[in-house]
């Protein structure tokens, strides 16, 4: 008890001039504390304003640089590479056969489940210059991969190093509005946007996207979240081509996607995943994604069907790209290469069901079906001669690319125009 | 003597060290970045700059509104239900649950052995339009072909519900755990019946548990975004879920950290005009038991 100094008694404080001062005397300026207060509060700001998030657009890239970020670059038998579920056989037998090929070594792993998220987690890594662990990534065209560019994330490619990317590539796939001449990316592979249905519960196939607004299909319809995906449908629609869509036809088209759910024919807005629910007649109509169909119906024997709007559907194209700070870009590039023989090109698409940049696969595919006997051969047929794996050209002509755009604030003003629709 | 002095000043600071590290580096400073954030202009490749930029809680206070007010309308919704749900199996374990108190209590808290994603998902199988609950009852006539659970608000209440409930049971259960059997003997030997002494003993004496529940359920109830994605349809995207898009999809970080910090404040009003209401002033402190 002793250790603790006694009290002042307050008459002793009262005494004290300068506390009687203190508390007869209207204060003048700031005391003490106010001073510390306001110390606090401008480190407060300070500190608010030290915590920008730094962004810098990057100029396109010259000839030289590219011969600068490749020249001295050599192989170190190894690779990581990051791409969606279900985009390679799980056996991986075309990695298997990289490996012994090349003596390099293969890390694959389906981590991407959504761009955005994706885009999200690598970003601040992108941008401290740190490497993202990975050395080749499958990115989706759309918003994120504009943004990977303009930030100059992403390695110009050496077309030497591409030899069968030239020679095999289709001549739809080396000229695409969101990468003219290939200079970040190549196609891995291609899916289309258009209407999947359950014949279970619909008994008159839908042939129009006007059929989504069906109010006999009230509850039952199912259309992706996706602001690009969704404002494409949105125009189809109304008659506009989505790439050289304006503003006013956005607003035109979300009035339209309003009048759709607000009369209560949308049951849900899916991220992606609209498959089971169309499997169990949850919804019977929907949004779909061509590949997921085929990939639906082959696992779990479902009789899903797809089909291309007569107003058109939309292509999407996910690409191979390599992050700015991977450490075995020339293995990353081998590989990107090593996908467009046509042998790899056919076995990759036998499994995944979506298009495959490389046309010379189907002969390969009716090939290997020729070889097999029963169900597989069956299967593989029906993949070589799937309109929605190898389309034909008056298909290509009614698919429509996403809308880019030239600028974040045009961006931005096409996702508020459509997120307002998808998140209400 | 002096070492000993020494040691007994320090002691409190000490002890205080890992904690307030913690939160100072895991909480305080994200907590100025976002509030930064919250308050910059621009976009994710020209880089973003603090500019005080008050329109991003104007705008989106004047986009989203809906899904704030939904939000917490839903959040409540759920945490009555909790109440409603909790409280007696509270009672039942804490006043008849005689040896195998802790054998309820594990049988409570197993559900979250398993991920609470994957719980949610298996709620989508149980309640599908064709499932295993609805199917038989549609074929047997007992209900109209076109109902449906799913894809509606009550999903996701149901759903915010039952994700919340045993936030809601244990704090009830421990204040309930602690009345003193001689308290209610007291009350029958006053010729209390057993409605008056629920009415007038039981329940006063539960509310710090209930209120500590309220708390640990309305809160991440009105903020959660998973229950809505799964369960919900067209038109039940919740708060969570528009901050969540901003971030990940339109990358509108400012917008985002201004909505977060609008329902912090909302739910921080709420929370202590409630504490107000239930004349609890030590908010704190009964939460923290």
């Amino acid at each position: 008890m002793s250790d603790i100094p006694p009290l002042a008694s307050p008459a002793g404080l009262a005494g004290d001039p300068a506390v009687l001062r203190g508390m007869t005397r209207r204060r003048v300026g700031p005391g003490r504390r106010d001073v510390f207060r306001m110390a606090g509060l401008s480190a407060l700001g300070l500190a608010l304003a030290a915590c920008g998030v730094e962004g810098k657009k990057a100029a396109p890239p010259q000839q030289s640089d590219v011969e600068k970020y490749w020249s001295g670059k050599t192989r170190n038998g190894h690779v990581d590479f990051a791409s969606w579920p279900l985009y390679m056989d799980p056996k991986l037998p075309e990695l298997k056969q990289f490996t012994e090929r090349t003596g390099i070594t293969v890390n694959y792993k389906e981590v991407i489940q959504e761009t955005g998220s994706w885009f999200a987690k690598i970003q601040p890594q992108l941008a401290a210059n740190q490497s993202i662990g990975y050395d080749l990534m499958v990115i989706t065209n759309g918003i994120q991969f504009t943004q990977l560019v303009q930030l100059g994330y992403l390695v110009p490619l050496d077309h030497s190093k591409l030899p069968n990317f030239a020679k095999n590539a289709g001549e739809a796939y080396k000229r695409q509005a969101f990468d003219p001449g290939n200079v970040y990316s190549i196609p891995y592979a291609s899916g289309i946007t258009g209407i999947a249905y359950n014949p279970k519960y619909v008994d008159e196939p839908p042939k129009s996207i006007a059929d989504l607004w069906n109010p006999k299909y009230k509850g039952k319809v199912g259309m992706l979240a996706d602001t690009q995906e969704i404002g494409n449908f949105g125009l189809l629609l109304i008659g506009v081509e989505p790439e050289k869509s304006t503003p006013a036809d956005w607003e035109r088209a979300a009035a339209k996607l309003r009048e759709q759910r607000d009369s209560g024919i949308v049951r849900k807005y899916y991220e992606q995943n609209f498959i089971d629910p169309l499997g169990k007649g949850d919804i019977w109509l929907c949004q779909a994604w061509s590949g997921d169909i085929f990939q639906k119906n082959l696992s779990d024997g479902t009789d899903l069907r797809f089909v291309i709007p007569e107003e058109g559907g939309t292509i999407w194209t996910d690409n191979l790209v390599i992050p700015k700070t991977a450490a075995n870009p020339v293995d990353a590039i081998t590989l990107m290469d090593f996908f467009y023989e046509p042998e790899i090109a056919a076995s990759l698409a036998e499994y995944i069901n979506y298009i495959t940049p490389v046309p010379a696969a189907q002969d390969v595919i009716r090939r290997h079906a020729a070889e097999e006997k029963g169900d597989r051969r069956k299967e593989l047929e029906a993949i070589a001669d799937s309109p929605l794996i190898f389309p034909s050209e008056e298909d290509y002509a009614r698919l429509h690319n996403y809308r880019s755009f030239s600028n974040a604030a045009e961006q931005k003003q096409y996702d508020t125009i459509f997120q307002a629709i998808t998140t209400a | 003597m002096k070492g000993s002095r020494l040691r007994a000043a320090l002691t409190p600071y000490l002890l205080i060290l890992p904690g307030g590290l913690w939160l100072a580096i895991f909480f305080v400073v994200p907590m100025i970045v976002m509030l930064s954030l919250s308050l910059q202009s621009g976009n994710i490749v020209d880089g973003f700059a603090f500019t005080w930029n008050w329109r991003n809680y104007l705008d989106g206070i004047a986009n989203h509104h809906d899904q704030m007010i939904r939000s917490i309308g839903y959040g409540l919704a759920a945490t009555v239900i909790t109440i409603v749900v909790g409280f007696p199996v509270a009672y039942w374990i804490a006043f008849r649950g005689g040896r195998r108190k802790n054998m309820y209590l594990l049988l409570l808290l197993m559900p979250f052995l398993v991920s609470f994603v994957l719980r949610t998902i298996s709620w989508q199988f149980f309640l599908a339009d064709d499932g295993v609950l609805l199917g038989p009852l549609k074929r047997i006539g007992l209900l109209p072909e076109d109902f449906h659970i799913l894809a509606t608000g009550t999903a996701v209440v149901l759903g915010l519900a039952y994700n919340f409930l045993p936030f809601m049971v244990l704090p009830i259960y421990v204040a309930l755990e602690r009345i003193d059997p001689r308290i209610l003997e007291a009350a029958a030997d006053l010729y209390a019946n057993r409605v008056q002494t629920f009415l007038r003993v039981v329940l006063p004496l539960s509310l710090p548990g209930v209120f500590a529940g309220v708390l640990m359920t309305f809160v991440p109830a009105c903020s959660d975004y998973v229950n809505a994605s799964i369960l919900g349809g067209a038109s039940n995207t919740m708060i969570g879920n528009v901050i969540q898009n901003q971030y990940l999809v339109t990358q509108d970080y400012p917008v985002a950290a201004a909505l977060s910090f609008t329902l912090m404040a909302v739910l921080l009003i709420g929370i202590f005009a409630y504490a107000r209401a239930l004349g609890s002033e030590e908010v704190l402190e009964v939460t923290a038991r």
